[in-house]
């Protein structure tokens, strides 16, 4: 179980997060939704152990996650971060291997699974500058599966792919959460989100606004009311499609 | 023990003998004098010329896999320039001999290694890290220029000048004693920063989510390439290039990853250096060429060849 108490965080002297308290429940998908500044990106980073907030805390299992060894919360805690950053021209192999770093091992065998879970079997000897956009993303997920952490928590896993990558790396995530990964998204697209999660937080101006199923958090007047836009969902529920006004 | 240390292993155990023999006389079984010349002049340089290319190879494996760039060099640190100006401030002083220079040296090495721990040690980020390394090559420079424009005689000046090229000409046992023991030290400090230097590849938030501790990096940096490149000034004056060359010449034999290039990195170093100071022996020239002239002679074409080379690849 991983939960957010009262998290409060100022940077500047600014107050980006106030107050947000949110459980997450494994073996599910949850969709931190909202506008650009509204704090997603934070309250997630927060979650990953990788910014300290100035009030409240994140407990892990009941623990504090700031009290768990570095090494322990990078097995249990896998963050993809928004950015696909790639330094050097590793094989697809050796980069997905990198996500067993935390475990001071190279397990081939969880190596292949990752690649094979992601469909890159066949990509493993490939040089990662040889990939397509969609191909790096999925290598890049299949490093943090790789680690078999309990999270996932990726940082909008789906910016710049095109639509049948975004798919499958919904597939691929959802394949996760079946397995028992708890993981956490920040979305852009909130008919993603409402397709694809269990469960959605929408954050306004650094607040939490809505908690619950995606129908209940992003309806039509909480959309109007957050993001400023009259929407209207068309479709039937798990294939909605957002109609802008 | 990967392909690449072994490559370059055995090529420096055929270079290390060869360098013994080579110079301005060979030497056979015929020549006077030979195991002398061996023991105190040939072997001692032999051995700097190992030891400080190790250092200086290693450095730039690290230096290449912290910035994320293959075009990093431990002299971006600002540790070298620092030695530089603790050992032309002790030839300004005239107590350049013996043991003395390079004890200045190391205290110039460790006055740059301090205040970058100061301005960047405990917080900051890669970028501010970098900015106050080259704050402080420039600072130690002008202060290097400062010290040689007011040299009290041009006897003075010549020495600092001449000094300044970096050689390993007439050293002795004495100067592997102090370089050998530092420059091991901090090899094997660097060597342990390999783990941390692969997850920075995905960059550094995700190292960070990867256990990677930056502080503790940092640390084992700034004394890691403090000790190997401010020994390495300390007792051969500025030798540039083999830092920004040898991961070069390392990485094809690899897979890549930062950690893989840190041991043979070294060997490859030492090989370098090794070849280039028994080319400045050998070269039939009135005066010895001097290593650190003949380094950037190498070394500034292949810089040239490497940003054309990537400008294609960005291109």
């Amino acid at each position: 179980m991983l939960e957010a108490c009262n998290l409060s965080i100022e940077l500047d002297g600014a107050p980006v997060l106030r107050d947000v308290s949110a459980s997450f429940a494994p073996g599910k998908i949850t969709a931190i939704c909202g506008p650009n500044g509204a704090g997603k990106s934070t309250v997630l980073r927060c979650l990953a152990g990788l910014i300290e907030p100035s009030n409240g805390e994140v407990l892990f299992d009941g623990i504090r996650l700031h009290d768990l060894a570095a090494e322990t919360r990078a097995r249990r805690i896998g963050y993809l971060p928004q950015r696909a950053e790639v330094a050097w021209n590793l094989s697809v192999e050796a980069l997905v291997a990198l996500g067993r770093l935390p475990h001071g091992d190279r397990a081939p065998d969880k190596v292949a699974a990752a690649l094979a879970a992601v469909d890159l079997t066949d990509f493993a000897q490939r040089k990662t500058a040889t990939l397509s956009g969609g191909e790096l993303a999925r290598a890049l997920l299949a490093r943090v599966l790789a680690g078999e952490p309990d999270w996932i928590l990726a940082d909008e896993p789906l910016a710049a792919l095109d639509l049948g990558h975004q798919q499958a790396m919904m597939r691929h995530l959802r394949a996760a959460a079946v397995a028992g990964t708890g993981v956490i998204l920040v979305l852009h697209d909130l008919a993603m989100a409402m397709n694809h999660a269990d469960h959605v937080l929408v954050l306004g101006e650094g607040e939490l606004r809505a908690e619950g199923p995606p129908e209940q958090a992003l309806t039509e007047a909480m959309i109007a009311s957050i993001w400023q836009t009259n929407a209207r969902w068309l479709g039937e529920p798990g294939a909605r499609a957002l109609s802008l006004a | 023990m990967n392909r690449a240390a072994l490559i370059f292993g055995l090529l420096l155990l055929v270079a290390i003998p060869a360098s013994l023999l080579a110079g301005r006389v060979w030497l056979g079984t015929e020549t006077p004098n030979a195991a002398l010349i061996v023991m105190e002049l040939r072997l001692p340089r032999a051995l700097l010329a190992v030891t400080i290319g190790a250092g200086l190879g290693v450095a730039g494996a690290a230096m290449q896999g912290y910035l994320r760039n293959p075009l990093a060099d431990p002299g971006l640190f600002g540790i070298a320039p620092g030695a530089a100006l603790g050992a032309v401030t002790a030839l300004f002083f005239g107590i350049g001999s013996g043991l003395v220079l390079p004890l200045f040296a190391l205290v110039g090495a460790g006055g740059a290694m301090a205040l970058l721990s100061l301005i960047a040690g405990r917080n900051g980020g890669i970028a501010l890290f970098t900015l106050a390394g080259l704050m402080i090559a420039s600072l130690a420079g002008a202060l290097t220029s400062l010290v040689l424009s007011l040299a009290p005689n041009a006897f003075a000046m010549s020495a600092m000048v001449t000094w300044l090229m970096g050689a390993l000409t007439d050293r002795s046992w004495g100067d592997v004693q102090i370089a050998a023991p530092l420059t091991l030290l901090g090899i094997a400090i660097l060597l342990r920063t390999g783990k941390a230097l692969d997850a920075l590849t995905l960059g550094e938030e995700a190292a960070r989510s990867l256990g990677v501790d930056a502080v503790r990096l940092r640390w084992l940096l700034i004394a890691g390439i403090g000790l190997t490149v401010g020994s390495g000034v300390a007792v051969a004056g500025i030798i540039g290039f083999v830092g920004l060359i040898v991961p070069h010449l390392v990485r094809p034999l690899t897979d890549g990853r930062p950690s893989k290039l840190l041991l043979p990195s070294a060997l490859a170093g030492s090989l370098l250096v090794l070849l280039a100071d028994m080319l400045c022996r050998i070269l039939p020239l009135v005066t010895e060429l001097r290593l650190g002239i003949a380094l950037s002679l190498i070394g500034a074409p292949f810089f040239l060849w490497l940003l054309l080379k990537l400008r294609r690849e960005i291109a």
